[in-house]
C-alpha cells in the first residue's frame, strides 16, 4: 500500500511550514501534540514518583525528624493530585490516543486540530496551576486528592487554586473526548466499519463517553468547593444547613468513572498488543468491544461504594454493592479473551508481550480485590485501610501503569522511529515487577491488619509490613528508572526502527516509522477486520 | 467550535462533525448543570419547608418576565439563522442583534432581582443570612448559584453571538457557511433550556 | 467502491442540511412556549401539588419543544438525537440511584 521508495519526510522532520519553537508549541498535528503530553506527563510521573519515595521513607520511623505530620499532608495529597489528575487519567488517552487512534481509523488528523492543542494547553495550564498551589496561599493542600468537604472548604491550606486547577484539567480531558467521538464518528477511512476499528479505537470511544458525561460533574463539585471557600454558599457546610455526604455524591459521580477512563484505553492496549505478538486475531472481538462500552455504562453507576461508611441509606449501599459486582463480568470477559486470544498462536516473545502480561497478573489481583470491597461486610473493616490503598495502586499502577509502559514499548519504535535495547527493558522488568509487589501487595497485608491510610505514625506490629514496603519502593524506582532510561537512550542513540519490527497489521504498521506528517499518502480503504493475519498466523 | 475550517489536514467541509462535535459539547453542558440540579433535588427532599418558604420571598414576576425575555430571544435566534438560510442577510443581522439585546435585558432584570437581595441582606455570608434555618440557607445558596453560573453562561453566549455577528457582516459566516451561526446558535437555544428549568424550580414550585 | 461509500456520506450530509422550515413554525412554537410558561404560572397559583406536578410535566415540554425545533432536533438524523438520548438517560440515571440513597435514610 504505501512503498519505502521515495517516502515523505516524517512528522519529526516535517512540521507543516512552522519553525523553531513554534513547530512544537504552534503544532496541530496530533503526533506531536501526543509527544508533548507525553514529555510534559512522564515529567509529571517522576514527580510524584518521588513524592511517594518521600512518602515511604517517613513510614521508616527515623525519617519523621525530616519531614512533619502537616507536610506528609499536603505529601499525599500532592501525590494523588500528581497522579490522578496528570498521569493516569489523561495517560494513555491524550498519548497513545493522540498519538495513534487518527491512524488505526485511517484518517490524517483528529477532527478538531487546534482544539486538540488547545487542550495540551488546558492541560499545561491546569498543571502549572497545580504546582503553584503547592507554594503559595497558605501552602500545599493537606485534603487528600478527594478533597473531602467539610474539610476541604475550612482548612487554611491553598485547596482553592488546587481545586482550581483540577477544574482546568478536567476541561482539557473533556475536550479530548469530544475531539475523540467526533473523529470516530466522521473520519473513519472508507471500509472502515465500526466492526472493523481496532479495539483500542473502541476503548478511546468508550473512554471519551465517560470524560464527557462524568467530568461536569467533578467541575461544578469543584466550582462549588471554591464558591464554599470564597463566598460561603453553605451547600457542603454542615453550619449552615448543607450535607458533606452531598459533596461525596457529586465527587465520586465523577471520581469513579474516571477508575474507567484510567483503565479503559489501558484494556484498549492490552487488545492491541495481544494479536499482535500471539500472531493471531483476538479471540472475542465482539465481546470486548461490547464489555469496553458496557464498562463505561455499569462504570458509571457504582460511585456510592466509596460510602458504604458515610451514613447513605441502608437500600442504596445494598444498590451499589450489587452494582460494583457486576463490573466485574464486562471486565472478566476481557481477561478470559485475552488469555483465549493466546492460546494456540505463534507467540513471539518481545517486551511490549512482557509487560502486558504482567498488566493481566497485576490487574486480576487488583480486579478481585476490589470485588473485596464492593463487598459490603468486608468493606467496614477494610475502609479507609491501606487495603484499599494497595487496592488501587494495584489497579491504577499496575493495570495502567503497566498497560502504558506496555504501549509505549509496542508503539515506540512508530513514534520515534528507532529502537531501544530489549535487554535494557527486560532488566528493568525485574526490580518493576519484584518491587511493586513488594510495595502494593504488603499495603494489601497491612490493610488487613488493620493499618488506617493517610496516617503519619504507626503501631509497631505493622513495622515490619512498613519496612517491606518501603524497600519495595526502592526496587521499584530503580526499575523506572532503568526503564525510562532505557527509552530516554533509544530516542537519541537507539537503531534505526523498521516499519512493522512486530509484524503488526493494524494501519500503523503500515505506514512509515515514524508516520509522515499527515499520516498517509493516500486514505487507505479497509477490507477486512483490524486483526488479519494473512500467513494465517506465521509471521 | 468553529473548527472544521482552515486546516489542510481535513479538507472537505462536514458540517455534520461540526454540529456533533457542538452537542457533545452541549452535553458536558448539560451535565453540568445537571450535577447543580442534582444537588437542589438532594436538598429539597431534605428540606422541603424551608425550600417552600424560600421561594416565596423571589419575584415570580421578575422571574416571569425574564422568561418571556429569553424565548423571545431564542426565537429570534432561530430566525436569524431561517433568514440566513433563504438569503436574507438584513434580517438574519437584525435578529442576531436583537437575540443579543434581548440577553443584556435579561441580564439587566436579573441584576435589578439580585439587587433588591442585596438590599433585604440576603446573600450568602451576610449575617442576616446565618440567622435564617438552614433550610433557607442552603435554598438562596442554590439560588444565587445557579442563576449565577447561568448568568455567566448568558454573557459567555452574548459575547459569542456578538463575535459572529462580526463574521456575519464581513460574510464568513453566510448563507452557505452557517454551520458556525447555528452552532452558536444551539448554544443560545441550550442556555434558554436552563432556564426554563430554573423558574418553576426556584419561583413557581419551590 | 470507496467512492460508493463517498457519495453515500455526501448524500447522507445533504440530507441533514435541506429542508429548513420557514419563519412561521417557529412563531408557532414561540407561542406554544409562552402559553406553556402561562400554564405553569396559573398552576403555581393552584397550590404547591399541582405547582409541583405542573414542574414535573409542562417544563419538560416545554425544553423539548427548544430541542425538537429551535434547535433542529426533528431535521437531524438519529445520530444527534442519539446523543441527546444518551445524555438525558445517564442523567436520569444519576437522578434516581441518587435517590436510592436520600429517599430511603
Amino acid at each position: 500500500m504505501i512503498v519505502a521508495e521515495g517516502r515523505q519526510p516524517s512528522y519529526l522532520e516535517d512540521a507543516g511550514g512552522k519553525t523553531g519553537l513554534m513547530a512544537w508549541l504552534g503544532t496541530t498535528d496530533h503526533k506531536r501534540i501526543g509527544l508533548m503530553y507525553l514529555y510534559a506527563m512522564v515529567a509529571f510521573f517522576f514527580v510524584g514518583v518521588g513524592i511517594g519515595l518521600v512518602m515511604r521513607l517517613v513510614q521508616l520511623t527515623t525519617f519523621q525528624k525530616l519531614i512533619s505530620a502537616q507536610t506528609y499532608n499536603a505529601l499525599f495529597t500532592v501525590h494523588g493530585v500528581i497522579m490522578i489528575f496528570l498521569f493516569v487519567i489523561p495517560g494513555l488517552p491524550a498519548v497513545f490516543g493522540n498519538f495513534f487512534l487518527p491512524i488505526l481509523v485511517g484518517a490524517k488528523d483528529v477532527f478538531f486540530p487546534r482544539l486538540n492543542l488547545a487542550s495540551w494547553y488546558f492541560f499545561m495550564a491546569g498543571a502549572i496551576l497545580a504546582v503553584l498551589s503547592l507554594f503559595t496561599g497558605g501552602g500545599a493542600p493537606d485534603t487528600g486528592w478527594s478533597f473531602y468537604a467539610p474539610f476541604s472548604i475550612k482548612t487554611g491550606t491553598n485547596v482553592t487554586l488546587a481545586v482550581f486547577a483540577a477544574f482546568v484539567l478536567g476541561f482539557s480531558s473533556m475536550l479530548t473526548g469530544i475531539n475523540f467521538i467526533t473523529t470516530i464518528h466522521r473520519m473513519r477511512a472508507p471500509g472502515m466499519t465500526w466492526f472493523r476499528m481496532p479495539l483500542f479505537c473502541w476503548a478511546a470511544y468508550a473512554t471519551s463517553w465517560i470524560q464527557i458525561l462524568a467530568t461536569p460533574i467533578v467541575a461544578i463539585t469543584l466550582v462549588l468547593v471554591m464558591l464554599e471557600r470564597l463566598v460561603g454558599i453553605g451547600i457542603f457546610d454542615p453550619a449552615k444547613g448543607g450535607d458533606p455526604v452531598l459533596y461525596q455524591h457529586l465527587f465520586w459521580i465523577y471520581s469513579h468513572p474516571a477508575v474507567y477512563i484510567m483503565i479503559l484505553p489501558a484494556m484498549g492496549a492490552i487488545s492491541e498488543i495481544l494479536p499482535t505478538y500471539a500472531k493471531r486475531p483476538i479471540f472475542g472481538y465482539k465481546a470486548i468491544a461490547f464489555s469496553s462500552l458496557s464498562i463505561a455504562g455499569v462504570g458509571s453507576l457504582v460511585w456510592a461504594h466509596h460510602m458504604f461508611t458515610s451514613g447513605m441509606s441502608e437500600f442504596a449501599n445494598m444498590i451499589f454493592s450489587l452494582l460494583t459486582m457486576l463490573v466485574a463480568i464486562p471486565s472478566a470477559i476481557k481477561v478470559f479473551n485475552w488469555v483465549s486470544t493466546l492460546y494456540k498462536g505463534s507467540i513471539d516473545v518481545q517486551p511490549a508481550l512482557v509487560y502486558a502480561l504482567t498488566f493481566i497478573f497485576l490487574f486480576c489481583i487488583g480486579g478481585l480485590t476490589g470485588v473485596m470491597n464492593g463487598a459490603l461486610a468486608i468493606d467496614v473493616h477494610i475502609h479507609d485501610t491501606y487495603f484499599i490503598v494497595g487496592h488501587f495502586h494495584y489497579v491504577m499502577f499496575g493495570g495502567t501503569g503497566f498497560a502504558f509502559f506496555a504501549a509505549l514499548l509496542h508503539w515506540f519504535p512508530k513514534m520515534f522511529g528507532r529502537m531501544y535495547s530489549r535487554k535494557a527493558v527486560y532488566a528493568a522488568w525485574g526490580p518493576l515487577f519484584v518491587g511493586f509487589n513488594m510495595l502494593y501487595f504488603s499495603m494489601l497485608v497491612l490493610g488487613m491488619m488493620g493499618m488506617p491510610r493517610r496516617y503519619y505514625l504507626h503501631l509497631p506490629q505493622y513495622h515490619f509490613g512498613h519496612q517491606v514496603a518501603t524497600v519495595g519502593s526502592w526496587l521499584l524506582a530503580l526499575g523506572l528508572l532503568m526503564f525510562f532510561g532505557a527509552l530516554l537512550w533509544a530516542i537519541f542513540k537507539g537503531e534505526k526502527a523498521e516499519d512493522n519490527p512486530w509484524g503488526g497489521v493494524t494501519l500503523e504498521w503500515q505506514v512509515p516509522s515514524p508516520p509522515p506528517l499527515e499520516n498517509f499518502e493516500e486514505i487507505p480503504t479497509i477490507e477486512h477486520g483490524p486483526y488479519h493475519f494473512p500467513q494465517g498466523g506465521k509471521a | 467550535m468553529s473548527s472544521g475550517h482552515g486546516h489542510a489536514a481535513h479538507a472537505h467541509r462536514d458540517d455534520l462533525g461540526d454540529k456533533l462535535g457542538m452537542w457533545l459539547f452541549l452535553v458536558t453542558e448539560i451535565v453540568l448543570f445537571g450535577g447543580l440540579f442534582i444537588a437542589y433535588s438532594y436538598m429539597r427532599s431534605l428540606y422541603p419547608a424551608d425550600f417552600h418558604h424560600g421561594g416565596a420571598e423571589l419575584n415570580a414576576t421578575l422571574g416571569v418576565i425574564n422568561t418571556v425575555v429569553l424565548l423571545t430571544s431564542s426565537l429570534t435566534m432561530v430566525l436569524s439563522l431561517a433568514a440566513l438560510q433563504l438569503g436574507d442577510l438584513v434580517k438574519a443581522k437584525a435578529f442576531l442583534l436583537g437575540t443579543i439585546l434581548l440577553g443584556g435585558c435579561f441580564l439587566v432584570i436579573k441584576s435589578f432581582e439580585w439587587g433588591a437581595k442585596f438590599q433585604h441582606h440576603l446573600y450568602p455570608g451576610s449575617a442576616h443570612m446565618a440567622t435564617l434555618p438552614h433550610g433557607q440557607q442552603v435554598f438562596f445558596g442554590l439560588y444565587f448559584t445557579m442563576t449565577g453560573l447561568h448568568g455567566v453562561h448568558v454573557l459567555v453566549g452574548m459575547s459569542v453571538l456578538g463575535w459572529m455577528y462580526t463574521h456575519l457582516a464581513k460574510g464568513k459566516i453566510n448563507q452557505d457557511r452557517f454551520v458556525v451561526l447555528e452552532n452558536g446558535g444551539l448554544y443560545w437555544h441550550l442556555v434558554d433550556v436552563i432556564w426554563i428549568f430554573l423558574l418553576p424550580l426556584f419561583y413557581l414550585a419551590a | 467502491m470507496s467512492e460508493t461509500i463517498a457519495r453515500a456520506h455526501e448524500s447522507h450530509e445533504a440530507e441533514a442540511s435541506h429542508g429548513h422550515p420557514t419563519y412561521g413554525t417557529f412563531i408557532k412554537v414561540w407561542v406554544a412556549l409562552l402559553l406553556l410558561t402561562g400554564a405553569l404560572v396559573g398552576l403555581s397559583h393552584l397550590g404547591q401539588t399541582a405547582a409541583v406536578w405542573g414542574l414535573l410535566t409542562l417544563t419538560p415540554i416545554k425544553a423539548a419543544l427548544v430541542f425538537y425545533f429551535f434547535m433542529h432536533l426533528k431535521y437531524e438524523g438519529i445520530l444527534l438525537k442519539g446523543v441527546i438520548l444518551v445524555t438525558l438517560g445517564t442523567l436520569l440515571i444519576f437522578f434516581v440511584l441518587l435517590f436510592s440513597d436520600v429517599a430511603f435514610r
